[in-house]
């Protein structure tokens, strides 16, 4: 227009701050808290038909014959079906991608056809009127089985003698290794040499909504619509569409509320293929909900390993290598599409993550079994990683009788070395493992701790404080997954709508499972825009709607839909104000939106309300100059480009009490330190990672999941799995370090799964300084009383 | 998972209960809360529940002189609160907050979990401590079984078929009598990973512990020790507790003389 | 085998009569026959707690209760004491301190948090994490409830 536009703010601030920074409770939560919510099994459907699957009582079986004569006669029954009558509707998957180089995993169908390999497998569908009449007739399903080898324990799987998938040659799923030269003479030469193995138990999610689907095939016009808990409606989309043979954009797939997830419902599983695939079968909606005994059966396990660590160091503390051998045994299928590799990878990627050595070798194996299959659960590799670590890196703190907080600070990447690439291969853009140290030290008050754990270990009350840094994967581009052939989006977009009374409606391709993404979106939004955060609703979770994008995982949903969503609402403050200049015939640079008006840019007079605007430009066109066309709804899309994955840095503290004579640990309080960049709601952060911590808590302390010799799961149920419960849970005190990241206007960066990945190293490093007064260490997870006791030698 | 299909029955007279109770797969629902679940799993399938909650003659806390009697419908929670129940039998309020948690103790009764006889629950090692008097009817009329004879084994009691147990009776306790009751789990509320009810009276001691065997058991060779040393050595005898998911025989022992340990000096 | 059986019970404060299949738990009842979604199933062992409800003042698992037995008694769902406004305060410190993540452990953490709020106005915080201790929620890890609970009893600071 030939006038200069005034900025909209001074050069070097990035945005109007607006809500952000600000703890504003969810909007979303008031329905939740009247029971109003809609959780999938909430939903009721006309012709609603229910299915129940006949699942492998064995650990590997050849399905010699299944008899349904009986089942088919059941009251209520709709119609019984095997592994080749779904597969008419549904084609195999194999989970591998190009960028793990070797990985090899056989075809699975939705229905094992030939032979069940997990004792949980579904081997036949039963759908019936009701859930109770479905489960009646699984019950009269005959099956003559062929019972097989089963390969339980990882050494036998890597050794081979039974092979589980014979046209594979071996049982090794992936495996990587990983040298930057150098290592066995620095080793050689180093003063101090540590080395320990640790044992990490076998998990689960339990999310306490089960797993959910209800997918509803329309064969009038070929299209299905699907109901489904998941994280990533876009990708379930996808693979419906290709699996199931009905076109992409007929294929609508609708997330509700969900009740948890971590990680656990971002995976395809064959019996929710299964449940889609009937209902096409069957031309009506058929449900299915995981029960509680299915989930600990068929919900992704996770984290089982075993890891030999070796660290080197000079006398004076410097760490100068580690060495890294990780077996992990998953179950006897790499899982769809994300694959049971990356767990695995991270490991290898991510031990040692905080600290300046540059010497690293990492051999990592990856082995089938025939217990239940395991993928991606909140943190992934990193849990492991950060407690092999900082255990290590403890126990030589402790040869060298220096405080370990110190030994950490002699060895943490300095605050100003930035950008850096870490042996891995992973880069850092920047980090403040120093400030978060310091920070931690001060909030804990570490030397007060320390002087009455000594006090106390005069009366035998054995405290310990375990300290855990941690480096964190979040806002992944496609180096995650899209390079390897996945079609999984790494990029989100938000479409912003302005309605004619001057509310905005925010669509994002980003999904909620509580977290609060859709409390922060509607911050950044009504922040980005200029109207107040009541004048705001948001969609996410239907692809009918929404933009295209990847939906939650890998601590993503702030950081990238959040910046879509920041980028779509300054574009349409931007149309708006074309719009109010037409209406206004004054200069748009003159103007500003501000708490649902337009303004006078410079003296903030109230110059229209939003809702005038509104009217104007979508019911009186007519009023505006002929070539003037007012564009209300904006959409931008974001992808992270200038690293592959955002890092973020943080730093936990355990406290614990240990009795020597239970072997039962006290958790006295937690404390985390996090740097996630810009920090758009701090209670929600927070409580993120408080509730990320309880979680890690249950892995380091209460929860695995126990199969016998021959790969029956023992402790299926939530009486005997453990889950951490209020009564044992520590308070947890939160901090942060706000180190933005430069490649969004945002500065977001991820936090979702930082609590997880650093409490188990935290919990173990306490409890092993508790017991160290007593010469006795524990280096497999979880730390029951059992394993304390016959560490300390009190049992034989 | 949903329960396989089952009739359902709810009688109004005790007569009519022991009748219905002695038919073939029939199962006795009082609180529920062990059964309920048994049936969601599918781990039983009973053709008939005989819902006993009607029968008011099973409810109700009295003090007769020094007997306390608590009828078999008696829950967790009104055993907590009753003020009976607290001046004379205060080891089983000790026992009630280690009992599951509050909406279950608002269900679940003192009858059901002696019937039920899991040897890692609270109430059959407190019957047993206690030296305490299990009434059973029938038909046939009333029988009274000491707490002794009434565990018989891994949830297996002395009651025979067309029994229901009706009342529990508990000698009150004397002024110069102690009672210790200790439990450890993992979790609060778990079921125990062992746990030890005490009674001294009279200068014995007894030692019901539970958790510990296939039934709540009194440690003998340990309660007639003459100190704790050998109390602890002695347990070795009384004791050989069954592994279970994540203790071993010898941990539970451990544990067991940890306990013992611990309310030694209260008794 | 199995007859349904008539039962006569008062749900939220109206009376319900039906012929109920004996063994259909309370809360598929309320869920699947009225329409009463709020309360929730996680486990069906009584273990997680997610189905509490109250019957006749006291707290329950709606999953541990036929819902035959529930004749005669007044059944009191979250959707029940959120209209009537019993729960406004408790709602209200929830929603303010995020003591609530997914919404599916809420309906059922609320009644628990109204049964200690009547029987033990005066609880500590370690006796708030004791109640709350038969109720499962996998994403808080707790400590927001036991604020909000907290400083429903004792006020604020």
């Amino acid at each position: 227009m030939g006038r200069a536009e005034l900025p909209l703010h001074a050069p070097g601030t990035q945005l109007d701050k607006g809500y952000i920074g600000q703890s504003v409770p969810r909007p979303n939560a008031q329905r939740l808290l009247q029971g109003r919510g809609a959780f999938t099994d909430d939903l009721r459907f006309p012709r609603l038909a229910h299915v129940a699957f006949f699942r492998s009582p064995h650990a590997h079986a050849r399905i010699r014959k299944l008899d349904f004569s009986k089942a088919v006669k059941a009251p209520g029954v709709i119609g019984v079906f095997d592994g080749r009558a779904v597969a008419e509707y549904c084609t195999p998957w194999v989970a591998v991608l190009a960028h793990l180089k070797g990985i090899k995993s056989p075809p699975q169908h939705a229905i094992a056809i030939e032979r069940a390999c997990w004792q949980g497998e579904a081997c036949a569908a039963v759908v019936a009127e009701s859930r109770s009449q479905a489960e009646d007739a699984v019950a009269l399903v005959e099956a003559d089985w062929e019972e097989l080898p089963a390969v339980i324990d990882m050494d036998e799987s890597l050794a081979g003698r039974t092979v589980i998938h014979p046209e594979l040659g071996d049982n090794i799923c992936f495996k990587r290794e990983l040298d930057t030269g150098g290592v066995d003479e620095t080793f050689a030469k180093a003063d101090l040499v540590v080395e320990e193995t640790y044992g990490f138990g076998r998990h689960t999610g339990v999310c306490l909504e089960g797993r959910a689907i209800l997918a509803d095939y329309n064969a009038g016009e070929h299209s299905l619509t699907v109901y489904h808990a998941t994280q990533a409606p876009h990708m379930m989309q996808d693979i419906f569409s290709r699996h199931l043979g009905i076109p992409e954009a007929s294929v609508r797939v609708i997330t509700k509320d969900v009740g948890g997830s971590y990680g656990i419902k971002v995976h395809v599983y064959p019996d929710e293929m299964a449940t889609a695939a009937l209902s096409v079968m069957l031309r009506r909606p058929v449900k299915f909900v995981a029960d509680r005994l299915e989930s600990f059966l068929s919900d992704i396990h996770a984290r089982e390993h075993r890891a030999k660590v070796r660290l080197a160091c000079t006398k004076a503390g410097e760490i100068l290598a580690f060495e890294l051998d990780d077996l992990t045994p998953i179950g006897p299928y790499s899982v769809y599409p994300r694959t049971s590799g990356i767990e695995g990878n991270q490991v290898v990627n991510l031990t040692g993550g905080p600290y300046k050595h540059q010497k690293y070798r990492a051999k990592m194996h990856v082995v089938f079994t025939n217990k239940n299959v395991t993928c991606q659960y909140r943190a992934v590799g990193h849990p492991i990683a950060v407690a092999l670590t900082e255990a290590i890196v403890d126990l030589a703190a402790h040869k060298l009788g220096m405080d370990p907080a110190e030994f950490r600070r002699k060895n943490m990447i300095p605050d100003d070395a930035y950008p850096y690439t870490f042996p891995s291969g992973i880069k850092f853009e920047q980090l403040s493992h120093h400030q978060t140290l310091d920070k931690l030290l001060a909030l804990m008050d570490y030397k007060k701790l320390r002087d009455e754990q000594a006090a106390l270990r005069k009366k035998k009350v054995y405290r310990g404080i375990g300290i855990a840094a941690m480096i964190e994967v979040t806002n992944p581009s496609p180096a995650f997954y899209g390079v390897g052939g996945a079609r999984i989006s790494a990029q989100d977009g938000a479409t912003l709508r302005l309605e004619p009374t001057g509310m905005l409606t925010v669509m994002c391709s980003v999904t909620e499972q509580g977290q609060g993404t859709e409390a922060i979106f509607a911050q950044i939004a009504a922040s980005a825009v200029g109207v107040s955060m009541d004048k705001v609703r948001v969609i996410t979770g239907d692809t009918g709607v929404t933009p295209y994008g990847g939906g939650t995982w890998a601590s993503r949903g702030a950081g990238i839909g959040g910046e879509a969503v920041l980028l779509a609402g300054r574009a349409l403050r931007s149309n708006m104000l074309d719009v109010a200049a037409a209406i206004l015939k004054v200069d748009k640079a003159e103007l500003d939106v501000r708490d649902n008006a337009v303004v006078h840019k410079l003296t903030q007079e109230e110059k229209m309300p939003l809702a005038e605007l509104g009217r104007v430009g979508y019911f009186r066109p007519d009023t505006l100059p002929p070539d003037f066309q007012a564009e209300l709804t904006v959409t931008r899309h974001y992808t992270p480009r200038q690293y592959g994955f955002t890092f973020t840095n943080g730093v936990q503290a355990s406290l614990v009490e240990v009795d020597p004579d239970t072997g039962l640990v006290k958790l006295l309080k937690h404390w985390c330190v996090e740097d996630c960049g810009t920090v758009i709601n701090p209670m929600l952060v927070d409580e993120q990672i408080r509730g990320g911590v309880v979680q890690g808590i249950g892995a380091a302390l209460y929860e695995e999941c126990l199969y016998d010799a021959s790969g029956q799961l023992l402790n299926g149920n939530m009486a005997d799995y453990l889950v951490p419960m209020a009564l044992e849970m520590p308070d947890i005190v939160c901090a942060h370090i706000e180190t933005p990241t430069r490649q969004s206007q945002l500065g977001a960066k991820g936090v979702g799964e930082a609590g997880t990945a650093g409490a188990p190293g935290a919990v173990m490093n306490a409890v092993n300084d508790a017991l160290s007064p007593l010469d006795a260490r524990v280096t497999s997870m979880p730390f029951t009383p059992e394993r304390i006791l016959r560490a300390l030698g009190r049992v034989a | 998972m949903k329960a396989a299909p089952f009739a359902y029955a709810k009688p109004r007279a005790l007569e009519e209960a022991l009748d219905l109770a002695a038919r073939p797969n029939a199962k006795i629902l009082a609180g529920g809360q062990s059964l309920i679940p048994s049936l969601n799993m599918r781990l039983s399938s009973p053709e008939l529940l005989v819902d006993i909650n009607g029968l008011d003659e099973l409810k109700g806390i009295r003090l007769d002189k020094d007997t306390v009697r608590i009828g078999a419908l008696t829950t967790h929670a009104d055993i907590g609160k009753s003020d009976v129940v607290k001046k004379h039998l205060p080891l089983l309020v000790a026992a009630v907050p280690h009992i599951a948690h509050p909406a279950i103790r608002n269900r679940g009764t003192i009858g059901g979990s002696l019937a039920l006889a899991d040897p890692a629950a609270e109430y059959p090692a407190c019957a047993l401590a206690l030296d305490a008097t299990i009434v059973v009817t029938s038909r046939k009329g009333q029988r009274q079984i000491k707490a002794a004879d009434f565990f018989k084994g891994l949830f297996e009691t002395a009651l025979k078929p067309g029994e229901l147990l009706t009342a529990v009776e508990f000698k009150a306790q004397k002024k110069d009598d102690e009672s210790a009751f200790l439990e450890l789990a993992r979790r609060q509320g778990d079921y125990a990973t062992i746990g030890l009810a005490a009674f001294a009276t009279n200068g014995t001691k007894r030692l019901a512990y539970f958790g510990a065997g296939d039934r709540p058991i009194l440690a003998q060779y340990a309660a007639k020790a003459k100190d704790l040393e050998s109390a602890k050595a002695a347990l070795a005898k009384d004791l050989q507790p069954p592994a279970d998911l994540y203790h071993s025989s010898a941990t539970k022992l451990h544990l067991a003389r940890v306990l013992l340990e611990r309310a030694w000096n209260t008794l | 085998m199995e007859h349904a059986v008539e039962a006569t019970l008062t749900v939220n404060g109206t009376e319900v009569r039906r012929r109920i299949e004996p063994r259909q738990h309370l809360v598929d009842f309320l869920r699947d026959e009225l329409g009463l979604t709020g309360s929730h199933i996680g486990c069906e062992h009584g273990v997680c707690g997610a189905c509490t409800v109250r019957v006749n003042g006291e707290i329950v698992r709606g999953c541990l209760m036929l819902a035959v037995q529930a004749d005669g008694c007044q059944v009191e769902t979250i959707e029940g004491l959120s209209d009537s406004g019993e729960l406004a305060q408790l709602q209200k410190a929830f929603h303010e301190r995020n003591a609530l993540q997914c919404g599916f452990c809420t309906p059922a953490m609320l009644l628990a948090a109204r049964d200690l709020q009547l029987r033990n106005p005066r609880a500590s915080r370690e006796q708030i994490r004791e109640h709350l201790s038969g109720n499962y929620c996998r994403c808080t890890g707790y400590q927001a409830i036991v604020d909000a609970i907290e400083e429903v009893l004792h006020g604020k600071g």
